[in-house]
């Protein structure tokens, strides 16, 4: 096996040093009744070029957003992944490091970090962002925790708009600790969510008064956020968030069948200290020489155990150094374009639908490039046919919302060139 | 030091210029409206997000320089005891970037990604040979999600046969990771520590003192984080399963047993692995990492959902278990580690696995016979995949374990676990792996000698390092009590 480089007179070599004759005899102290006496029951061993080919013909059996027109959002994105991103992250320098818990031969991803942070901050309008969640989900249920902490309450409104994965997931986390689901706001919450845009890519400008209502009971905004939408949208900080996260995919990642993503998770100053998972700092060498480390580690679980604030320990830190670089990258303009372009083109596809028979409008109101519509037909069987002409249909609403068994959400990212919106309206057309 | 006379990279934001961009979009090709006809006027940014405005070429300086100031597997010896820090295979990397597997999204039809599911399908089944175990959930995102979604998994178990009320307590050993009592803790238990022996074990007669009808679950780690084999394993798993309770294996780092034992065997009814550790995807810096999941089969109704089953017709999601904890994460878990990890698994086959046990553990005693004639070794016993050695001798000349620590960075090492596990004074946790050579190790134990004697002739040297990286030691105490956490 050309990982290990021990060779016969290596090993030789050492167990003479150890005194003893047989690796075996390295195993001694594992009772004899628990040793395996055959080989694990897996398949046999295959060389590179074989297992290449192998997952190679896996990968082939999977219609990718390269091949076909990919028409699906609901929380993971396909927005373009410019090949500097993919440069840095193949720096092994980066991706085959550990956390950087020695700080002085880890400056490179602390630094990185902290410009992550800083990035977070200033797209959501926030004091403080730690150095990553697992995921847009786990990030909203960390985000409810942290508010439970601070009021030391345990109920939370969560409405139907807010991503269905993201809400069974909290469901799963709160079932824990007696948490209670509540649809109004009172002396009770703890904190109120909301999703901007929302699920079905709605905005409504009822959440610039939210936070007032929230605030006069004593409870936390919390608002989940797409990092796309806040190059063009209003940040949560300047309508009162206290909380704001999300699902960082977005910028850099790809949709890689739902993983690796990156939760981001952002606070006001004062809630610093409740916040959980990694954080950075800028401080200095004892030659007064700029550099960075891991800060405020008394709110983890390696100092404080069963009382830190959360149980996390590895992130998702090079999800978050694609998401640095491809902020760098893109900037304010190209942010805001790729923002820009995806809304124009999904009411561009919008309007396009709205002019097949059989296809009527979705859930009313403003959107940002997700939109719902009804169509005449049941959605998953309509999208089966859709695979046949190499597309990938929007998300049939009733996997997550059975009374709107008819409607289907599509997204449309700046990838999408106008041929491809035509020719799903062409075809749609024909199948209704 | 470069051109212009600086030591520091500056962050990001200060080489940006108005104006200049590092972007490459296509001119947008339908009929644009004016955005306010979209979007209400009122949601609309009033003033752009402060980013970099940076060129193409100054992203990837920048980064690169970034990268320079970083030590990664590929950059050299890396002995960080408990993180299995082994050479990531670069296959994995290649096949991790093919579209096919990279540009999938979760809610396709099934039918349009039967290669991902039978991907997830067949690393389920291995893992489980693997184990011992009956089945696996690949939804957790790294160790500790996995440590939380098994407590799940034994609430569940405890809930559905009426004994919650009583199950109130976990047993966490005291040289357990700090994940296990937090996740825990987090999951509603009481926390219970139980001491270890002077062999290093769990401490049994103690052990006894706190097992009772209150019991839900003990963690263990085996090979523990001592490195050393729990003796009393079965007599353990016994006493646990006569009062009612659980056992939970923390596999973190599981490097030492495959092919060897399995924690199935030794009465684990949960498990969970690291694939970012004994499985050879990369830690990417402290993540993405992948935490599954394995139960024995009395617990198989409680798993996450969705799983993936085989049918005539081919691979499909089930979410039909109605005693499911329910979802941990949104989707199937971070599926390109999982990936990676099945492409090692291919890869190496029942006898390479073997083989990645066989060889850690030989160059773990390796080192340790070599080195405890210079440092204090606690528990003299053999080790498995990985030892810990105390430097009380070296404290007693002024050198702490963090200079002994910050010396190794010099020379181009990075430094083993330090006081980790907390019941050894001074602790220095060193894990070499099977991907290293009997050379690396010859020079990592004449250079952790020198160092020994440094200690007694010349400690100020170890006081002063580093002193060849870009920053010397670094004031963490300052940082906490200002925190400065964003660039302004």
């Amino acid at each position: 096996m050309h990982y290990i480089p021990n060779t016969p007179q290596d090993q030789a070599e050492m167990l003479a040093t150890l005194g003893v004759s047989t690796v075996q005899e390295l195993f001694g102290e594992i009772p004899e009744s628990l040793r395996l006496r055959a080989e694990l029951d897996l398949p046999p061993a295959l060389a590179e070029p074989e297992v290449f080919k192998l997952l190679r013909s896996l990968a082939a059996q999977n219609d990718n957003a390269e091949d076909v027109s990919l028409f699906l959002g609901a929380g993971t994105y396909d927005h373009y992944i410019p090949s500097a991103v993919k440069h840095i992250l193949g720096r092994s320098e980066f991706y085959t490091a550990y956390t950087p818990y020695q700080a002085e031969i880890s400056q490179g991803t602390l630094q990185a970090i902290y410009e992550y942070q800083t990035m977070i901050c200033n797209l959501t309008g926030m004091d403080v962002a730690n150095a990553s969640m697992y995921d847009g989900a786990t990030a909203m249920v960390e985000g409810v925790l942290m508010a439970g902490a601070i009021t030391k309450r345990t109920k939370v409104v969560l409405p139907a708009s807010v991503h269905p994965e993201y809400r069974q997931v909290l469901h799963t986390y709160l079932a824990l600790q007696g948490w209670e689901l509540a649809t109004q706001i009172d002396r009770d919450t703890a904190a109120v969510v909301v999703q901007y845009p929302n699920f079905f890519g709605q905005v409504d400008t009822s959440i610039l008064a939210l936070a007032e209502q929230v605030h006069a009971q004593g409870a936390l905004l919390i608002v989940v956020a797409n990092p796309i939408a806040l190059g063009l949208l209003k940040p949560p900080g300047e309508f009162g968030a206290d909380i704001v996260c999300g699902e960082g995919q977005v910028l850099g990642n790809p949709m890689g069948f739902g993983g690796p993503h990156l939760g981001y998770l952002a606070c006001r100053t004062e809630y610093m200290r409740r916040l959980p998972g990694r954080i950075v700092g800028a401080t200095k060498d004892l030659e007064g020489t700029k550099g960075y480390v891991l800060t405020l580690q008394t709110r983890e679980q390696h100092i404080r155990r069963q009382k830190a604030t959360s149980n996390i320990c590895s992130n998702q830190a090079l999800n978050a150094l694609a998401a640095t670089v491809y902020l760098s990258l893109m900037g304010p303009t190209g942010l805001r374009k790729v923002a820009t372009d995806s809304t124009q083109k999904a009411h561009y596809l919008y309007e396009r639908l709205l002019e097949i028979e059989g296809v009527t409008p979705g859930l009313p109101g403003p959107f940002f490039h997700e939109f719902t519509v009804q169509v005449a037909a049941d959605p998953e069987e309509l999208n089966q046919r859709l695979i046949e002409y190499g597309i990938i249909g929007g998300l049939p609403l009733k996997r997550f919302y059975p009374e709107l068994a008819n409607q289907i959400l599509f997204c449309v990212t700046e990838r999408r060139a106008k041929e491809e919106l035509d020719y799903l309206a062409q075809v749609l057309e024909g199948l209704l | 030091m470069r051109i212009d006379g600086t030591a520091e990279v500056k962050v990001i934001f200060e080489e940006s210029v108005s104006g200049r961009k590092g972007y490459s979009l296509p001119d947008l090709d339908v009929p644009a409206q004016e955005l306010d006809q979209l979007l209400p006027l009122e949601l609309l940014r009033q003033q752009a997000p402060v980013l970099p405005e940076v060129s193409e070429v100054d992203v990837i300086r920048h980064f690169t320089r970034l990268s320079e100031r970083n030590h990664g597997v590929d950059s050299g010896f890396y002995p960080l005891g408990s993180c299995t820090m082994k050479y990531n295979p670069k296959i994995n990397e290649d096949v991790a970037v093919l579209a096919g597997f990279q540009s999938i999204h979760p809610y396709q039809p099934e039918s349009s990604c039967q290669g991902a599911l039978e991907v997830l399908f067949d690393l389920e089944k291995c893992l489980c040979a693997i184990t011992g175990m009956d089945a696996f959930t690949l939804q957790p995102a790294a160790g500790a999600h996995g440590e939380l979604t098994g407590l799940m998994l034994i609430k569940a178990y405890h809930h559905h046969r009426g004994q919650l009320d009583q199950k109130r307590e976990v047993i966490v050993p005291d040289s357990a990771h700090g994940t296990n009592p937090a996740s825990a803790a987090l999951c509603g238990f009481k926390v219970v520590e139980v001491p270890s022996d002077a062999r290093g074990n769990v401490d049994v007669a103690a052990l006894r003192q706190v097992v009772g009808p209150q019991t839900a679950a003990l963690m263990l780690t085996n090979p523990n984080t001592l490195g050393l084999f729990e003796e009393h394993i079965e007599e353990i798993a016994q006493l646990i399963h006569e009062a009612g309770g659980l056992l939970y294996y923390d596999g973190a780092n599981a490097n030492a047993i495959l092919g060897v034992t399995r924690p199935g065997d030794m009465g684990f009814d949960v498990v969970h692995l690291n694939l970012h550790k004994t499985f050879a995807a990369p830690h990417g810096g402290g993540g993405p990492g992948s935490g599954p999941v394995g139960v024995k089969k009395d617990l198989i109704p409680f798993l996450p959902v969705p799983r993936v089953i085989q049918e005539a017709e081919g691979y499909r999601f089930d979410f039909d278990f109605p005693q499911s904890i329910g979802k941990v994460k949104a989707y199937y878990g971070n599926f390109l580690v999982a990936l990676k990890a099945y492409t090692y698994i291919r890869q190496m086959g029942p006898s390479g696995l073997k083989a990645v046990a066989e060889n850690a553990v030989l160059n773990a005693n390796y080192l340790m016979e070599q080195l405890k004639e210079y440092y204090d070794l606690p528990y003299q016993r053999r080790c498995m995949h990985e030892f810990v050695l105390s430097g009380a001798r070296q404290k007693e000349y002024g050198v702490k374990t963090l200079d002994l620590a910050k010396g190794l960075l010099d020379y181009g090492i990075h430094a083993p676990t330090i006081y980790f596990p907390l019941i050894v004074e001074e602790a220095l946790m060193i894990e070499p792996t099977e991907t290293e050579s009997k050379a690396t190790l010859d020079q990592f134990i004449a250079l952790m000698i020198k160092m020994a004697q440094e200690a007694i002739e010349s400690p100020e040297k170890l006081h002063q390092a580093p002193q060849r990286l870009p920053v010397r030691r670094l004031d963490e105490a300052g940082a906490a009590r200002n925190p400065d956490l964003k660039w302004s």
